[in-house]
């Protein structure tokens, strides 16, 4: 025991570095999620730098080019060309912009709204309480999908207009969640005494209250990331997403199923590969920050 | 406990009237009402005669009024597509939605409750990693693109299955596995946990100390138990799984429900749109407060709760 203890602290001294990054694994931090979800930042942040060509003008003598590493391929499109001779590659860079984006946005939007309606619901209590946990009930069990083809079908597609669609059927969570901390944290002495200062109701629920609950509204935020990115890629395959011809990776795979039979599995695996990593790097930053900061969320 | 089933009636008829006053609203509030009723391509003439038909020209309460007199009825419109009744039109679709529902669940059920006992009992072994792995990817690949994958492998390359269409067990096999791996993954992840409570309760402590084998506790006192919640989930999911089902019958031309929804947004059939929406809401309040009910039976203290 002694001796296998001396050698691996020997051990250690020789491997800083492996070692210090094994203990950075055995702790679970997800540094490989994190990496990719930096990268497609950085991708979606310089799309217009790193895109070898225009994503959405294509030269129809060059379609369905499959990528560099095939007989038929070129250097020039790297990943291959779609359906319209458009460049892959730059299609894919570009559609992480509107997935980061909307994702990004629909995040932040249905999670500032559900956390601030929990928030009010959970402090002021009574009637303001049982009014808006009534609507969220309710709007917790309308099909959140289907609901959502209906009000991308009306409103007609676009980046914007699924951005609020999403935050619309999205925030309700957060709403429960929140709310139910909160009913906790208002007991709590700490609240009780900036209620004996004099505090305004609007100050407690900013500076007391909402500093309390605000880790369990990230971690959400995290799980929900890729919920909304599936979300939207869904909506676009559908047609009733992102409009043509913006790359975005599920219209991507709207158009790459015309090439499925021939088989141009350049144009369905690929950008279903970046959904997959985006979502699953989410997934795995959201599970280890759900552990890191509150145990108690684990049903989730 | 009359009380306590009123009391979710109640909130299950307030998300009703929630669902068709939004819809109602939204059609109203996002254009002319009457483009949207009216088939693409309608003359002024027949816009006018369609405003006359609904009353569209009336206060919005009475026109809310009429509009939930005709839903009450059954009466969801016509299809301009299929010229036909929109409700009809739906039950038409239903079985084959609740087939593919069906086969989706018990492939789900199949694949996520022995992976998830298996997990449960070798907790942090390679069996648990493994389904945590599968679990992950369930959750984080888009349905519709591991049917796409699956077309490109097995109907392209290897030319296994048909790529599309109905009729066939074959026809089946793929639209069942893309639509059912998430949930396959939500129930290995319930049966776990559920599991994991069980094995740490009392009786089973109790079975093992009775010396009983291993293999018995598992199967004969601890799976049981750790099942209902798998079940009880996997009852809402079904309901859930016909409604989500819209991708995966799109890329399968698979003739259910969510094929319906599709065509009524690629030929802007309005009606059938509205209709598909509403039905499927009404079916996933209902199914909601059944498990509300059924819960409350089977748990006196959640009663009091509430």
């Amino acid at each position: 025991m002694n001796g296998s203890a001396a050698s691996s602290r020997s051990a250690s001294a020789i491997l800083t570095l492996p070692r210090r990054l094994a203990a950075f694994r055995t702790e679970g931090f997800p540094l490989i999620p994190i990496a990719i979800l930096m990268t497609v930042m950085l991708v979606a942040l310089f799309a217009n730098v790193i895109a070898p060509h225009n994503p959405e003008v294509g030269v129809l003598g060059d379609r369905f080019r499959p990528p560099a590493w095939q007989a038929s391929g070129t250097i020039d499109h790297l990943l291959g060309t779609d359906h319209l001779g458009r460049d892959v590659l730059s299609r894919l860079i570009f559609g992480a912009r509107i997935s980061v984006i909307v994702g990004l946005t629909v995040v932040i939007v249905a999670g500032c709204l559900g956390t601030a309606l929990g928030i009010i619901s959970g402090y002021l209590g009574r009637w303001v309480d049982q009014i808006i946990m009534r609507i969220t009930d309710a709007w917790l069990a309308l099909p959140v999908l289907t609901f959502a083809i209906f009000l991308a079908a009306i409103v007609g597609p676009s980046v914007s207009n699924i951005i609020v669609i999403l935050a619309a059927v999205y925030w309700t969570r957060y709403a429960r969640i929140t709310r139910g901390e909160v009913l906790s944290v208002r007991e709590r002495d700490f609240v009780r005494l900036a209620v004996v200062a004099g505090c305004s109701k609007w100050t407690i629920m900013r500076r007391h209250i909402l500093p309390n609950v605000i880790n369990s509204a990230i971690v959400l935020a995290t799980l929900q990331l890729g919920q909304a990115i599936i979300a939207e890629a869904t909506l676009s395959f559908l047609g009733v997403g992102v409009p043509p011809p913006q790359p975005a990776w599920g219209l991507m795979l709207a158009d790459g199923k015309k090439g499925l039979m021939a088989g141009y599995w350049w144009l369905t695996v690929l950008p279903g590969s970046c959904i997959m990593l985006m979502v699953l790097s989410a997934n795995l930053l959201g599970d280890w920050l759900r552990v890191k900061f509150d145990p108690q969320l684990r049903q989730l | 406990m009359k009380k306590y089933i009123v009391k979710r009636l109640g909130l299950a008829l307030i998300s009703l009237l929630l669902l068709s006053i939004t819809i109602f609203l939204l059609m109203r509030i996002t254009g002319d009402p009457a483009v949207l009723l009216a088939e693409p391509g309608a003359s002024a003439a027949d816009l006018d005669a369609i405003r006359q038909q609904f009353g569209l020209d009336r206060p919005l309460w009475t026109q809310y009024v009429s509009f939930l007199t005709h839903l009450l009825r059954g009466d969801f419109g016509q299809s301009f597509y299929y010229r036909t009744d929109v409700f009809e039109l739906y039950l038409s679709r239903l079985p084959a939605s609740l087939l593919l529902a069906s086969a989706a669940m018990a492939f789900s059920l199949l694949v996520g409750i022995p992976t998830g006992i298996i997990a449960a009992v070798r907790v942090n072994q390679w069996w648990d990693s493994g389904g945590k792995i599968f679990a992950l990817l369930g959750l984080s690949m888009p349905s519709f693109w591991v049917g796409l994958l699956m077309i490109l492998f097995f109907s392209v390359y290897l030319g296994w299955l048909p790529s599309s269409g109905s009729g066939t067990v074959f026809h089946l096999v793929m639209p069942a596995i893309s639509l059912g791996w998430l949930f396959a993954a939500v129930h290995m992840r319930l049966t776990r946990s559920s599991m994991l409570d069980v094995l740490g309760s009392e009786y089973v402590k109790l079975a093992r100390l009775k010396g009983l084998p291993e293999a018995l506790v598992i199967s004969k006192h601890a799976f049981k138990n750790a099942l209902i919640p798998v079940l009880t989930l996997a009852g809402i999911n079904l309901v859930i799984m016909v409604n989500v089902a819209v991708v995966v019958e799109t890329v399968f031309a698979w003739p259910g429900v969510g094929r319906l929804l599709y065509e009524g947004i690629a030929f802007r059939d309005f009606p059938v749109v509205q209709a598909t929406v509403l039905l499927g809401g009404v079916m996933i309040v209902v199914v909601n407060l059944l498990v509300d009910i059924l819960y409350a039976v089977i748990d006196p203290r959640i009663r009091y709760e509430g």
